[in-house]
């Protein structure tokens, strides 16, 4: 066990300078100048951009440029914006209220996710079941700024309930919402998920075997078919807090909550490569490690696994 | 999307007054019903959020040409001259007078006892300074460009010989310090220009022009974390991306002081996000209405009352690349001109919010006269085939800006109208970012006829002309060129006084006429909009919130 997580861990380091030239590389090369647009109307003075491109290694090669940033990077030093303030702190600032923003919306597609499929997983058709079915469709259908906007008119404007905006710190409570909304669609996945998971083992060997052994429905349910059906929902659930993360940018934006998702857009429209590198290579480390933890879970859920 | 409990804020009659003469299309009513000495100052221990944007540059007056950083260093800093908020003329400040007697040499006296915010004096050295500092071409300040005209500028400034993209780097400066900047004494300095340059004293409040305090130049880096300035405002702290707060400057000894304590600078991604936190009361105050709220009057019942709409310093042109040959000849552009039907636009797409422009000048700035540009900017369909026959031209025109501006409607409605009115087959083919418009402008590399948004950094009108469309001017894009247009100008630039140079613009402006170098559309206003506990609530001409007028209601 030991020693697959130290390889996985090793395999980590490939991942990640592949990853981070490749988004360098993918900055690099959107066209226009970053500093031609920063006088407004009237042209920069050449002096300005000169000492700019200086800065910031824009004159040498992309190998040089990159080879330079992660020298920095490495000694811990993630550069700094052409605003002149330091990435690491832009990062420290973002980084949290996105990671609280996406364990809300895991928390809610969990909840609501499990739920919903198991209650509908042992019922079987009926009432119940084709509601949740119409529903998970409907918010599936639903791109996530209609759902956004939406919610944050009928509930922020119209009746007040919630501030239309997340304020500075994000506090837990005003991200319920916007947490609903980045995981809804997972939800909807979650809840088909699970569905299907449970009524597929409800009918398997060893659930008949249970019950004629006389366990209790709580039992049955609780021990036996829910950690068999667990692993797909697992595996779905790990890899969507990566995604959640990245694919905040439009929650982030409906609601003006400022993590790392607007960061990423900004630095990619402004060519600010140093940003966009920085914040991305967090979020695959954030992947690889869901990843890990994910695949860990497996041998914990079934002991028929095995790593070494 | 009316809230009914909002209205009933809205009972002070002063309010009413205010937001209902704020609310048509013009705001001469509201300015002048906000005095500054009318008794009432409201809570002068309030706080207040307003609107902002992530300043692009580090916090320094002379690095920062945009609005985001430009309205913190407002608050933060005031020149030798301020604005005034109503007529937009120049008044002393810092300075107790600036005397000229040729327009070349200008004798500077400060008033005793401003203080910076660290409590050090205000002397010339600082102004001196601080403009040395912005000029000295290897400090790489954006608006180095400003002090052009003092002499010795260009021992302090070279130029790139081939430009930002060529392997050769710009020489090293001769002098490190402009010989046209002479300090008298501790109250005094004297600033000579190459060449008269008559309202040299109206550039004074724009923001390159603002002394730094002695700290600035033993320790950039501290002061670019904790700025201090000589304004209404000290600096406390900035988060960024989140806020910069501000807290009223008691020792400020300018007519400018403010009515609320403290001013929280709130930074949002979007002027939607905004819009909201000003509909729900999470913000006070907001300088941009969004399109969304425009469209259908929506922000009138969104903020009843609490709105308003002012004209600013900027216009919408129309630009020609006049390095490329198909565009030389006058009559097209004329016949291009008089084919784009203004006022149907601005009411289709802009809810009428924009006035039609009769001039290469603004309203809002002293020296500007009516009807400049009377035929050639008047919609006449006939008049205009009459001038496309007369051109010879044959072929199509393309409209182009940056596709990341919310452009697209009305450059489209203009494409259409020209199309209708003249026959000239015209479309609209954008490019994707303002960056890579801006760099296709610098590189003279334009082919189709562009979008000029110009926003003045000074109110003058000479600001409208010399800048934009003298030979060699720093923003003549189009490198238009006109030796008589060029003559009038240089004669008024030497003019003895502002009122006799403007009077010599004005007649430079009449000759444009005929040229039609670019094709004024309209001149831009500005909706804002505000909570409920403001009032007295003003947008100056630069678009920032008036803050020495606003209070905070008991």
């Amino acid at each position: 066990m030991g020693r697959y997580i130290l390889r996985r861990l090793l395999q980590l380091i490939p991942v990640l300078i592949g990853t981070t030239f490749l988004i360098y590389f993918l900055v690099w090369s959107l066209p226009g100048d970053p500093f031609a647009g920063k006088c407004g109307d009237r042209p920069c003075p050449d002096a300005y951009i000169n000492a700019m491109r200086e800065k910031f290694n824009l004159n040498d090669s992309i190998f040089v440029q990159y080879g330079k940033y992660m020298l920095n990077v490495l000694q811990g030093n993630f550069g700094e914006t052409f605003n002149g303030i330091q990435v690491g702190e832009r990062i420290a600032l973002a980084f949290p209220v996105t990671l609280k923003l996406a364990v809300v919306a895991l928390v809610v597609e969990a909840l609501i996710g499990l739920t919903a499929g198991i209650l509908t997983g042992l019922r079987g058709r009926g009432f119940l079941d084709n509601l949740v079915l119409v529903s998970t469709l409907f918010l599936i259908s639903l791109p996530t700024f209609v759902t956004g906007f939406v919610l944050q008119i009928l509930l922020g404007l119209e009746w007040g309930i919630i501030k239309p905006t997340v304020q500075s710190g994000a506090p837990w409570s005003q991200l319920i919402v916007p947490g609903f909304v980045l995981g809804s669609l997972s939800m909807a996945y979650v809840t088909r998920l699970t569905r299907t998971a449970i009524a597929e083992n409800k009918r398997a060997d060893y659930v008949r075997t249970a019950t004629a052994k006389g366990l209790t429905q709580r039992r049955i349910v609780g021990v036996h078919l829910l950690r068999n059906s667990a692993i797909p929902v697992i595996t779905f659930l790990g890899t969507d807090l990566g995604a959640l993360m990245g694919g905040a940018i439009i929650t982030e934006g409906i609601f003006d909550i400022k993590g790392i998702g607007n960061l990423v857009y900004r630095a990619v429209l402004s060519k600010e490569g140093v940003m966009a590198t920085g914040v991305i290579t967090l979020l695959v480390l954030v992947y690889l490690l869901m990843n890990l933890i994910v695949d860990l879970l497996y041998a914990v859920l079934d002991p028929r696994i095995r790593y070494d | 999307m009316r809230r009914p409990r909002w209205i009933a804020a809205s009972v002070m009659p002063l309010a009413v007054a205010l937001a209902v003469a704020g609310c048509g299309s013009s705001d001469t009513g509201s300015g002048s019903s906000s005095g500054s000495s009318t008794g009432d100052e409201g809570d002068t221990n309030a706080a207040i959020s307003i609107f902002g944007t992530e300043p692009e540059n580090p916090l320094v007056p002379s690095n920062t040409t945009e609005t985001g950083g430009g309205k913190i260093l407002d608050a933060m800093f005031t020149g030798l001259t301020i604005l005034d908020g109503t007529t937009n003329e120049s008044k002393n400040a810092v300075a107790k007078s600036i005397d000229t007697t040729d327009s070349k040499t200008f004798k500077v006296t400060l008033n005793e006892g401003w203080k910076f915010h660290d409590g050090t004096e205000v002397k010339a050295k600082n102004f001196v300074d601080a403009w040395n500092f912005a000029a000295y071409s290897p400090n790489a300040q954006q608006s180095a460009s400003f002090f052009e005209q003092v002499e010795g500028y260009k021992d302090v400034h070279t130029e790139d010989p081939d430009g930002t993209d060529g392997p050769q780097t710009a020489p090293e400066p001769t002098a490190k310090t402009m010989s046209g900047l002479k300090v008298d004494g501790d109250y005094a300095f004297t600033i000579t220009l190459y060449d008269p340059f008559s309202v040299f004293p109206l550039k004074l409040s724009y923001s390159s022009f603002y002394p730094l305090p002695d700290s600035f130049f033993t320790d950039q880096k501290a002061f670019e974390a904790n700025p201090v300035g000589n304004g209404p405002f000290k600096f406390v702290s900035r988060t960024p991306n989140t806020d910069v707060k501000l807290t009223r400057f008691d020792d400020y000894k300018g007519s400018d002081k403010a009515h609320v304590k403290d001013v929280t600078i709130k930074i949002y991604d979007s002027s939607e996000a905004g819009y909201q936190a000003v509909v729900s009361g999470d913000l006070d105050f907001i300088d941009t209405i969004p399109p969304s709220s425009l469209a259908g009057d929506k922000w009138k019942s969104d903020l009843p009352e609490r709105g308003a709409s002012t004209e600013y310093l900027g216009h919408q042109h129309l630009a020609f690349p006049l390095y490329d040959p198909q565009y030389k000849n006058a009559d097209l552009r004329r016949a291009i001109s008089m084919a784009i039907n203004r006022q149907e636009i601005i009411d289709k797409i802009f809810a009428g919010t924009k006035v039609v422009a009769d001039g290469w000048t603004n309203p809002k700035v002293p020296g500007y006269t009516k009807g400049q540009c009377k035929e050639a900017c008047t919609y006449n369909p006939e008049k205009a085939k009459e001038a496309l026959a007369k051109s010879g031209f044959t072929g199509k025109i393309e409209l182009t800006t940056n596709a990341d501006g919310g452009h697209k409607e009305w450059m489209e409605a203009t494409c259409n109208s020209i199309k209708n009115a003249i026959g000239l087959e015209c479309s609209y083919a954008p490019i994707p970012t303002f960056a890579e418009t801006r760099q296709k402008i610098n590189a003279k590399q334009m082919t189709q006829i562009y979008r000029s948004g110009w926003v003045a950094d000074y109110p003058s009108i000479e600001n409208f002309l010399s800048p934009l469309l003298r030979t060699g001017g720093s923003s003549n894009d189009g490198e238009y060129s006109n030796p008589a247009f060029d003559a009038k100008l240089t004669e008024a630039d030497k003019a003895p006084s502002v009122d006799e140079a403007n009077k010599l613009y004005q007649e430079a402006e009449r000759l444009l006429e005929a040229d039609m170098p670019t094709i004024p559309l309209w001149f831009q206003t500005a909706q804002y909009g505000w909570s409920e506990r403001l009032d007295k609530v003003k947008l100056t001409a630069f678009r920032e919130l008036d803050l020495s007028q606003v209070i905070v209601k008991k």
